[in-house]
């Protein structure tokens, strides 16, 4: 490998020798293409004209007024697939198309990964495996639909607790006996080397646009910048945009599942200990033999053990916070976002927008919040209703 | 303490191959573990290659991962495996290798585990998700509580990698015969004897064939390929699964096998009989 993928202590590529020549394949490739010009207008014509990029800024003025600041939403969640998964799967299904890949696999969890793959291999013509926990089959089968429609193969993956971490688990061993004709298109910003790099260099027009688009609709950078974190793709992409700007407070918000105190959460960030899973090392939800402890989240997306790197390292620095919230907060939010603004957001993307509901009335009227609405909640409504009806 | 050393300047005398078989410490429980292991010894192992469970393992097929799970229910840990291989060496003084994830090493304390488990008796510990790269992480410990190293090799493993494999290498060249992760397999890969010949062309050091090795003649032409040990797992395995509730009966069949495999670790090349089968002993 020709960089190590560190970020401070975290990252790395702790994975079997059989791997390696594959990310270093893919390395290499990433650092010849991306800044290629033909790849880079050849991306920036899908990203506009098929996935429909720039996404828009929106002023959520009666959210606003609920909480007492100026809150505005990246809409990630009006993009082609319906959330910010297609440009990191658009990015490196061109980049698997210009290393001569025919075939892709991916994990995934919500299910909003497998279907911006299965688009972009519908797209590319290439032969897609989505490989996907049952827990998760289950509870996002509309999902599971449309990227069989898409010609996409669901693999059910039985391991574990049949959540994203066992998807992973599986797509690796399944990479590792085909890792000569098929290209992996992680969709977290973690894993091995040189993906969380890969992804949130796709992801990081999230970030970008807002940060542009902020300064033009309010005159100012933000005071706040909040996403959610699971694995940590769409908060890297936004980060990205405003990590230089010093003044600018970047949140991060996990899973907290029933509560953090009552060990069923996704909150890595928030309760783990650092240790070493699917190739890096992060703050890891683990007991004490280090065995990786099952997880529990209303939202399939953030139901995951472990954490993109680079998000370990901005909360070591103290450059980015991370709180969680819990999933009676986020289903209250998805409710009052859906009656306010008539906007239904994915219930990952609903963290976010539940920690500034958390806090109503504590900062000046004058506050600028920018929160990634990273996805729809159309996929929801079923687990939203049910909730509900407990 | 038996040293890798001394078991194979032993085989080369007899000129054959070591029967290395695989196991998860603790699969179904610690006592049948322990009764299956001692049962392996006496049909002739020449190597252990012990298991530990995780939670996630990624280089391992469904076998070893719900042997893992079984290991794991039965209340298997750190703690518990070191009492597991002290009984095993009290046995039989066999050298062990253990096969593992990083993850338990970290919060083990990497000092304190090489210390503790070489104590206990082992002679290397092959981290699975720990490349070539990053083996300092390991090596310095390691070496420094007097255990040998054991690293991977697979059949993408590039040249100059495997010059470095086999430079900070002390023990054996844990060789992957194929792309992919354990289990059982039917036939062998067309590549694994090319892989053999190119790994004793560069080092002296010995050349453990795994991973897919399932058979009898599986073995016998690894054997004959150079190999100085072949690591038999999932097929083992498979075999206590089978049994879970008679592991009396796993134990036989454990040991018939095993025997079986015994018996055609020759190095020297068949005689060819009209049936086609090779008398090798």
């Amino acid at each position: 490998m020709k960089h190590s993928g560190r970020f401070g202590q975290f990252g790395g590529y702790y994975v079997p020798e059989v791997l390696i020549p594959a990310l270093e394949e893919l390395e290499e490739a990433f650092d010849r293409f991306h800044e290629d010009p033909a790849f880079v207008a050849e991306l920036a014509q899908l990203f506009r004209h098929y996935a429909g990029r720039p996404s828009p800024l929106y002023h959520a003025k009666r959210f606003s007024a609920h909480v007492g600041f100026q809150v505005y939403l990246k809409r990630e969640d009006l993009l082609h697939g319906g959330a910010h998964k297609i440009n990191n799967s658009l990015g490196q299904g061109l980049l698997a198309k210009y290393m001569g890949k025919t075939k892709l696999i991916a994990e995934t969890g919500a299910g909003q990964h497998g279907l911006a793959t299965a688009m972009v291999g519908a797209l590319l013509g290439m032969e897609t495996k989505i490989f996907m926990g049952v827990t998760d089959i289950e509870r996002q089968s509309v999902n599971v639909h449309k990227m069989r429609l898409c010609g996409a193969e669901v693999v059910p993956v039985e391991g574990g607790t049949g959540t994203l971490k066992d998807a992973i688990n599986d797509a690796l061993r399944y990479w590792t006996a085909n890792v000569t004709d098929t290209f992996y298109l992680f969709g977290s910003a973690a894993g091995p080397h040189p993906y969380p790099t890969i992804v949130k260099h796709f992801q990081s027009c999230i970030g970008t646009e807002a940060r542009q688009q902020c300064l033009e609709q309010a005159g100012r950078l933000p005071d706040l910048v909040v996403a959610c974190v699971g694995g940590g793709s769409n908060a890297i992409g936004m980060f990205a945009g405003f990590v230089d700007d010093k003044n600018v407070r970047l949140v991060g918000v996990e899973a907290g599942g029933k509560g953090l105190e009552t060990g069923k959460h996704a909150a890595s960030l928030s309760a783990g200990k650092v240790g070493i899973l699917h190739g890096a090392k992060a703050y890891l939800l683990q007991d004490e033999n280090g065995q990786v402890l099952d997880t529990e989240s209303i939202s399939a997306g953030l139901d995951y053990a472990a954490v993109g790197p680079e998000h370990c390292y901005l909360k070591d620095t103290g450059r980015a916070r991370y709180v969680a919230a819990v999933d009676d907060d986020v289903l209250d939010t998805f409710e009052l976002l859906t009656r306010l603004e008539g906007i239904l957001p994915a219930l990952e993307s609903t963290h976010a927008l539940a920690y500034l509901a958390g806090l109503q009335g504590k900062l000046p009227p004058t506050t600028i919040a920018v929160a990634n609405l990273s996805g729809r909640g159309d996929k929801d409504v079923g687990i939203v209703e049910k909730a509900r009806n407990q | 303490m038996k040293s890798y050393q001394q078991t194979f300047a032993e085989l080369k005398k007899q000129d054959r191959a070591a029967l290395i078989p695989f196991f998860v410490i603790g699969d179904p429980d610690f006592d049948t573990s322990l009764t299956l292991l001692k049962t392996a010894i006496d049909a002739g192992a020449d190597v252990l290659e012990l298991g530990i469970p995780f939670s996630d393992p990624i280089a391992d097929g469904p076998t070893i991962q719900k042997a893992d799970i079984r290991a794991m229910r039965s209340g298997m840990s750190l703690a518990r495996a070191l009492e597991f291989i002290r009984q095993i060496k009290g046995h039989k003084d066999i050298p062990i290798g253990l096969l593992m994830y990083y993850n338990l090493i970290q919060q083990y304390g990497r000092e304190r585990f090489f210390q503790d488990f070489h104590e206990a008796g082992v002679n290397s510990v092959l981290v699975a998700d720990l490349s070539i790269d990053d083996a300092e992480e390991v090596t310095g410990p390691a070496r420094a509580a007097g255990l040998d190293t054991v690293f991977m090799v697979t059949p993408n493993t590039a040249p100059e990698r495997m010059q470095r494999i086999a430079s900070q290498t002390t023990g054996f060249i844990y060789t992957v015969s194929l792309l992919g992760v354990t289990g059982s397999r039917q036939a062998l890969s067309g590549t694994v004897e090319g892989l053999i010949r190119q790994l004793k062309g560069l080092t002296s050091i010995p050349v453990c064939v795994g991973f897919g090795v399932s058979q009898p003649e599986h073995a016998r032409s690894l054997a004959q390929a150079g190999a100085d040990g072949v690591i038999i797992g999932s097929r083992l395995v498979t075999m206590i699964e089978s049994h879970l509730n008679a592991p009396s009966a796993a134990r036989e069949e454990i040991a018939l096998f095993l025997r079986q495999v015994k018996a055609v670790l020759s190095h020297r090349p068949p005689k060819r009989c009209p049936s086609g089968e090779s008398a090798t002993q």
